[in-house]
């Protein structure tokens, strides 16, 4: 029997068989499998730009070794912004220098950080090298090193973009004694520069504003500035960056946490006419806008001198001032002597910032 | 010239509160009609500053606390309809319906906007033309002109996926109704500036000479408000009742025309419920029949409304200068700006708030 040749359904090898597709240009769900395609993309993509002993080391953990004795610092922070490029920053530069600061507000020394991401399917994987290189950036400046990571992919719809986790892990040295409760009454209140710009910038760039804007987030490492402030000033007892909520929000909670009262002068709150201005226009205080990259000390006031030029000598801390005082009373409650005279309270932050009607 | 640190400069401040302090010999009640000018007070401190004879009540210029009870959950239920994109100014979001409000209707997947000017509105119902798109047109004489462009926009484009729900609310009117109140306490008015830039002054020429009341156009700075009420003052003291303007870098007699004209084109005076006060005749405005399309209220069926306000609210005394917000028994203990019992707790020009805010003890 002659019978004609099976179609090359059979044949594993026939030009039936397409090559998978690449997908190099975008996340798809694939990415997310944990197999080969999750290795490729962290390989390809992810190590180029983030990379260390530890992460070449390839387990599934790192095993670090701590520089010195004291003890250690650890924050860790999601981070989730619209858009994810702004005008000063973008959500890599925010991932690196939110937990940074954090672990640095101990007076810690930051120096290693895990990074988790979740990525929408369809991320092109250009604006996802953009971030990384953003990422690479920032830890390079603040001396850190990436030592952890891990990946997921959600369908699109389900994220906006990506988003990121990081956690920082610092050393503090022993003796080292600074934090929210320990504000006594006679110290001084500084700030290391203007309130608002990262908060104001974010919005203007979603386009919503009806009005252009130079404003550029603030969003920077701290630790260099801190490290150089403890230097000059070793009595500071506080150091808190006021992101979310704004300077009212954190200072409203060191007065909390050390049962004092936060005295602030409005004549001496440093504000970019730029952003008092779309403040104004939209009915918001820039006491309630987030920062990024400024810092609030507290310092006993025999230090103050040496603080502030220790802040204003750093490119991050040009425009510190004192902005206030910590009195024993009224307890838990932060007061503004306003620009007329008059003392009002400064509240926390209630809910979602909104803007009034006319 | 920034036209804002200077009018709030301490030195010209001070100084306008000792002509204050020499003109004044005895005590006199004021009303400030406008929430914005209750925030600025408070937030300034301006009221531990003034003589102790000048007492300043609050008045019912908050457009998110006078929005009645019916016209919010009409908003809640057409918000919460899964055809309908809901737009309103950001302020009306936390504002209590009688169970719930718009953060409420957003969370379980109603889709609520934030838009910052009405024809951002118009722009997202040209973009979602499978969905309804229906704006929340609440305010004073000051957002009447810019929601009348949107629906003008709506018009001229052909929009058929838009509508706003209507609850526009006018002063004049409810100076009367204050003023004419047996209970009355109010001696001399700081007329709203804003309202004033669209509408002008002239409408209030007939109040002052019926009710024998100064009223004095101010605005918004400490500056201003001190200089608003330094002009009362000296008209009470002189036993005048004129109407004056301590707002004119921005305030004439006649308004904006084209902004009046334009909302004569688009609405027409109705009697409107005003939250906690009641029904003022001729008080607000509805849309004209030639735009009765756009009618929110004729395009979905909410007339099975059935409203149930919070008991211990006193937001009608607040609003009418009746009562101060420290004078309510739930302020601060069980009506908090988390928890707000009633709008002008809410709002960022409610009176409630404003003590809440700057002046709670």
């Amino acid at each position: 029997m002659n019978q004609p040749s099976q179609p090359d359904q059979n044949s594993f090898e026939g030009p039936a068989c397409p090559l998978p597709l690449q997908h190099v240009d975008e996340i798809v769900i694939g990415h997310g499998s944990g197999g080969r395609m999750t290795h490729d993309l962290v390989a390809r993509v992810f190590h180029a730009y983030l990379s260390s002993p530890a992460l070449a080391q390839g387990d599934d953990f790192a095993s670090l070794s701590l520089p010195g004795a004291g003890r250690l610092a650890i924050s860790t922070d999601s981070h989730i912004v619209k858009p994810l490029f702004f005008p000063g920053g973008d959500i890599g530069r925010l991932a690196v220098c939110g937990t940074v600061n954090d672990v640095a507000m101990s007076g810690a020394a930051p120096l290693f950080l895990t990074a988790g991401f979740i990525l929408e399917e369809g991320l092109p994987v250009d604006t996802l090298q953009r971030v990384l290189a953003s990422m690479q950036a920032a830890a390079q400046e603040a001396g850190v090193q990436f030592v952890a990571g891990d990946t997921k992919v959600v369908e699109r719809g389900k994220a906006d973009g990506l988003f990121i986790n990081t956690t920082g892990i610092g050393l503090i040295p022993a003796g080292c004694q600074i934090g929210g409760a320990l504000a006594q009454p006679g110290d001084v209140v500084l700030i290391s520069g203007t309130l608002g710009d990262h908060g104001i910038a974010v919005l203007a760039a979603r386009g919503e504003l009806g009005f252009e804007t130079q404003i550029q987030s603030d969003v920077a490492p701290l630790n260099g500035m801190i490290a150089a402030l403890l230097q000059a000033a070793p009595q500071v007892r506080v150091l808190r960056d006021p992101t979310r909520g704004g300077l009212a929000t954190t200072l409203n909670e060191i007065a909390v946490q050390s049962r004092v009262c936060v005295q602030l002068d409005e004549d001496a709150l440093p504000v970019d006419p730029a952003v008092q201005a779309a403040c104004d226009m939209l009915g918001f205080d820039p006491l309630y806008i987030a920062n990024e990259g400024k810092l609030i000390v507290v310092v006993p006031p025999e230090q103050q001198a040496a603080a502030l030029e220790a802040l204003r000598a750093h490119s991050y801390g040009r425009a510190a001032v004192c902005i206030g005082r910590i009195n024993a009373a009224p307890a838990n409650r932060v007061l503004l002597n306003t620009l007329i005279g008059g003392t009002r309270i400064v509240d926390t932050l209630a809910g979602e910032i909104l803007p009034r009607i006319c | 010239m920034q036209f804002t640190r200077e009018f709030r400069d301490s030195d010209l401040v001070k100084g306008m509160l000792a002509k204050i302090r020499r003109s004044v010999t005895r005590p006199w009640v004021l009303m400030e009609i406008c929430g914005g000018q209750t925030h600025s007070i408070m937030r300034y401190g301006l009221d531990q500053l003034l003589p102790e004879e000048i007492e300043l009540v609050h008045g019912p210029g908050c457009p998110v606390c006078v929005t009645p009870l019916e016209q919010i959950d009409r908003a809640l239920d057409i918000a919460s309809r899964p055809d309908v994109i809901f737009a309103s100014f950001g302020d009306m979001l936390r504002v209590p319906g009688s169970v719930q409000d718009l953060f409420s209707i957003r969370a379980r997947g109603g889709q609520v906007k934030v838009v910052y000017a009405p024809l951002d509105a118009v722009r997202i119902a040209q973009e979602n033309p499978d969905k309804q798109v229906v704006f929340f047109a609440i305010g004073f004489e000051t957002t009447a002109p810019a929601n009348a462009v949107a629906i003008l926009q709506a018009q001229a484009l052909g929009v058929k996926n838009f509508s706003v729900l209507v609850s526009q609310v006018r002063v004049p009117p409810a100076m009367h109704a204050i003023l004419g109140a047996p209970q009355n306490r109010v001696q001399g008015f700081l007329a709203a500036g804003h309202v004033c830039t669209v509408m002008g002054y002239w409408e209030y020429e007939p109040i002052a000479a019926q009710y024998q009341t100064p009223i004095v156009v101010t605005g918004f700075e400490p500056l201003d408000l001190v200089y608003g009420i330094q002009m009362t003052v000296e008209q009470l003291e002189r036993g005048t009742c004129e109407v004056q303007n301590a707002y004119p870098r921005v305030v004439t007699r006649d308004g904006n025309r084209a902004a009046q004209s334009m909302i004569a084109r688009v609405f027409k005076p109705v009697d409107r419920a005003w939250r906690g006060i009641g029904v003022i005749p001729q008080s607000g405005w509805g849309l004209s029949d030639a735009f009765a399309e756009f009618d929110a209220e004729k395009r979905f069926d909410v007339s099975h409304i059935q409203t149930r306000e919070a008991q211990e609210c006193i937001a009608g005394k607040i609003l009418q200068g009746l009562a101060k917000p420290p004078q309510c028994p739930a302020f601060g203990v069980r009506c908090t700006p988390e928890n707000p019992l009633g709008a002008p707790m809410v709002s960022s020009e409610g009176a409630c708030s404003a003590f809440y805010r700057y002046a709670r003890q």
